[in-house]
């Protein structure tokens, strides 16, 4: 009975340092592009703000959520991470004032139920808040520093390489010294966007090789799910030849190594300048206002010094079609997420936006009617 | 043994002669654990034809609850049925004889519970094999061993261990039990791994997110709670009967085997039930431990892949569409199914016990 007791006891003691180093290893990226235009919200409306969707944006919507306070005093913002499609869902039902999501609406039955939540006027989607996925690995104390192509990720993603001496790999890393080891890949067990846009990634970089299924669960067929961004990384980091997908901001937490992504123009190291580089030259999809990124542009981007695995993440909003009161509320959050919400976004492991991009959003912000 | 002798030790009500005053009336406290009493006998109250407004409200009461629980229950049953019927029909795999589980897609529905089942009673199944002989122990411990004055203190703390949130035990296993177990796996592995239970499973043994590991963490939390109840029961063994069995010149554990075994049989197993339900329904704890896989089960305690309530709990975070949710919901139909079933199997054993109230 006593080494339950110990074993009780180790375990609260153990939970406890986790969640402290949890929330003491903060990421040490660089401040991005602070400073940038900030445009004074105009406070005021509906008090009480309601957001639902995307629990990728959990922690950026958190950042927001804070500056809406300081900006706008009195102002405040629920946002509840169940999930795009919920999202989505509450959102055309008119129980939430904006959706957050990680993919655009389907054209179709989603967009035509959101027009008619908004009155008859389209909705727009505003990307705001963007991560870059890191392909995080361990190789031990002198774990090498690698560089990885869209191709040899999809094959090691799905099977189609197995040993992390494989000729793929070595040629793309002539210098570096690879085991004859097994790669374990590890992936999220849960759905989660994620998982959809590093597939989408796969999809559009590695047509040929990444046949499988673009959704929120892996379709990889290989490796061990764990649970969450935490679990996957703990995994990587207590697992010698493992290899995951996962936020930067959880890489950087458990010091995994990162793969260098080639697009055909070199090897990019993820940095916020990289990921902000592949940001800026995304085309936009949609009409006018309607800021629908078109992930293509960001992921085939063979451009030099731009890391293209970012996920992409919207609010999506009704042009027109709020009462007064509401529009106000949300123009003034929108503005300050736009704004000074995204010079806090590089702590809490996202890519602040490139100017021209907010330019761009806030144009959107202002068309609110 | 003298007949004043008899009733000093066991009081009878109407038995007022030759009985010290200093002895308590049972009817003061005729259930003190402590005291093994025998219940007092009813009072000779003969008014069968008096109804006081108590009895009207307390049968109302009494009456109320458990028609509220049964139409609870049914009114669950109903909305997992109905909730799951539209994904079950748009299931494009066998629900109930396949592995996969698909459900984000709703065009592209591919989900089937046959190794989420394995996963769930293996984990459940393992975690009782190794609980209910530690319970055992602890309870007869707590009862018949420990002395008195410690007895209640360590049941205390073996309490404490159903106060532990199991998101703890879920961390504790994965981060610290895992590593330190890897070579116990290890050795099974590569030694016994002849024996089915035994064999290379679909994930690594050394990353340890695997039913063996999650079996002994649901061990360890299973273990109050079956702790708990037989240690009520064996402590309700009859006095007269232990003493009996002392009279023949029995020894402290043919005592045991003889009178609170027999006795606390079918507590033991209802406890052990009790656990077993507990262990069926533990999800945060198994999504933390479990490692998922695409790779069909093995068969194995080395296999990893997700319970009924770890699937749903890990995919609770984007219940997207109806038809999503609803192949969710269709699985926590199977694990209401699967409690209910072990339920009754287990009141079927007990039932056959003269014991069992």
């Amino acid at each position: 009975m006593n080494t339950k007791r110990y074993g009780v006891a180790l375990a609260l003691v153990t939970a406890g340092a986790l969640l402290l180093s949890a929330c003491g290893s903060d990421n040490n990226a660089d401040p991005g592009a602070a400073g940038q235009q900030t445009i004074k919200p105009e406070c005021g409306g509906k008090k009480d703000l309601t957001g639902e969707g995307s629990s990728a944006q959990t922690n950026a919507i958190g950042e927001f959520k804070l500056e809406y306070g300081n900006q706008c005093p009195g102002q405040n913002l629920a946002y509840q991470p169940s999930g795009s499609g919920k999202g989505v869902t509450n959102f055309n039902g008119g129980l939430v004032d904006f959706a957050g999501s990680d993919s655009a609406l389907k054209s179709g039955e989603e967009v035509t139920k959101a027009t008619s939540r908004c009155e008859g006027n389209a909705p727009w989607h505003l990307p705001l808040v963007f991560g870059p996925v890191a392909v995080a690995y361990n190789l031990g104390a002198s774990s090498p520093s690698i560089t990885l192509n869209a191709e040899t990720i999809a094959k090691v993603f799905n099977g189609g390489i197995k040993k992390w001496n494989d000729e793929a790999i070595k040629k793309l890393n002539p210098s570096a010294s690879l085991p004859d080891k097994d790669i374990i890949v590890y992936y999220r067990s849960d759905p989660s966007g994620t998982t959809e846009n590093f597939q989408k990634y796969l999809a559009t970089a590695a047509p040929t090789t990444w046949t499988q299924a673009t959704t929120k669960d892996f379709a990889g067929k290989v490796g061990e799910g764990k649970d969450k961004s935490q679990g996957v990384a703990n995994a990587v980091k207590a697992t010698e030849g493992s290899i995951t997908y996962v936020e930067a901001s959880f890489a950087d937490s458990a010091k995994l190594s990162k793969a260098k992504i080639d697009n055909g123009a070199g090897a990019v190291e993820l940095t916020n300048a990289t990921a902000g580089a592949a940001i800026s030259q995304a085309k936009i999809s949609g009409q006018g206002n309607d800021l629908i990124v078109d992930l293509k542009s960001i992921y085939s981007s063979k451009a030099k010094d731009a890391y293209p695995l970012v996920l992409v993440t919207y609010e999506i909003v009704c042009s027109k079609g709020y009462p007064a009161e509401t529009a106000k509320a949300v123009k003034a959050f929108l503005t300050v997420a736009a704004g000074a919400g995204q010079d806090q976004l590089a702590k809490v492991g996202y890519v602040p936006l490139p100017n021209e991009f907010r330019t761009k959003v806030n144009e959107a912000i202002k068309a609110i009617a | 043994m003298s007949d004043s002798q008899l009733t000093d030790r066991f009081p009878r009500p109407e038995g007022a002669g030759g009985r010290p005053a200093h002895a308590r009336h049972p009817q003061e406290d005729p259930i003190s654990p402590a005291a093994h009493h025998r219940p007092a006998p009813p009072t000779g109250q003969s008014g069968a034809t008096v109804r006081r407004p108590g009895d009207q409200i307390f049968r109302g009461i009494a009456v109320g609850s458990g028609v509220f629980i049964v139409a609870l229950i049914a009114a669950v049953a109903l909305f997992l049925v109905l909730q799951a019927i539209p994904s079950l029909a748009a299931n494009k795999s066998s629900f109930l004889f396949s592995g996969g589980w698909s459900a984000q897609d709703p065009k592209n529905l591919n989900f089937g519970i046959l190794d989420l089942l394995w996963v769930t009673v293996a984990s459940s199944l393992f975690a009782l094999v190794l609980a209910m002989p530690v319970a055992l122990g602890i309870a007869l411990f707590l009862t018949h061993y420990a002395p008195k004055r410690f007895s209640r203190p360590f049941a205390y703390i073996v309490d404490l261990l159903a106060a532990v949130p199991s998101i703890v035990f879920g961390l504790w296993g994965i981060r610290v039990l895992a590593p330190q177990i890897k070579g116990v796996a290890e050795w099974l592995n590569t030694n016994l791994g002849w024996f089915p239970l035994f064999s290379t499973g679909n994930v690594s043994v050394t990353g340890g997110g695997t039913v063996f590991t999650a079996g002994i963490v649901l061990a360890i939390m299973i273990l109050p709670i079956i702790t708990a109840v037989s240690r009520e029961v064996f402590d309700r063994t009859p006095t007269t009967q232990i003493e009996g069995a002392l009279a023949l010149g029995a020894t402290k554990w043919e005592v045991i085997r003889t009178t609170v075994l027999p006795f606390g049989k079918a507590g033991y197993v209802s406890a052990s039930m009790l656990g077993l339900g507990r262990a069926l329904g533990e999800t945060i704890a198994l999504m933390l431990i479990l490692s998922a896989t695409a790779a069909g089960p093995k068969y194995s305690l080395f296999d990893g892949g997700a319970t009924l309530a770890s699937r749903i709990g890990s995919g609770s975070g984007e219940f997207s569409g109806p038809l999503t949710t609803g192949a969710y919901i269709a699985a926590g139909l199977v694990l209401f199914i699967l409690t209910f079933v072990i339920n009754a199997l287990a009141r079927y054993v007990v039932a056959g016990k003269k014991e069992y109230a």
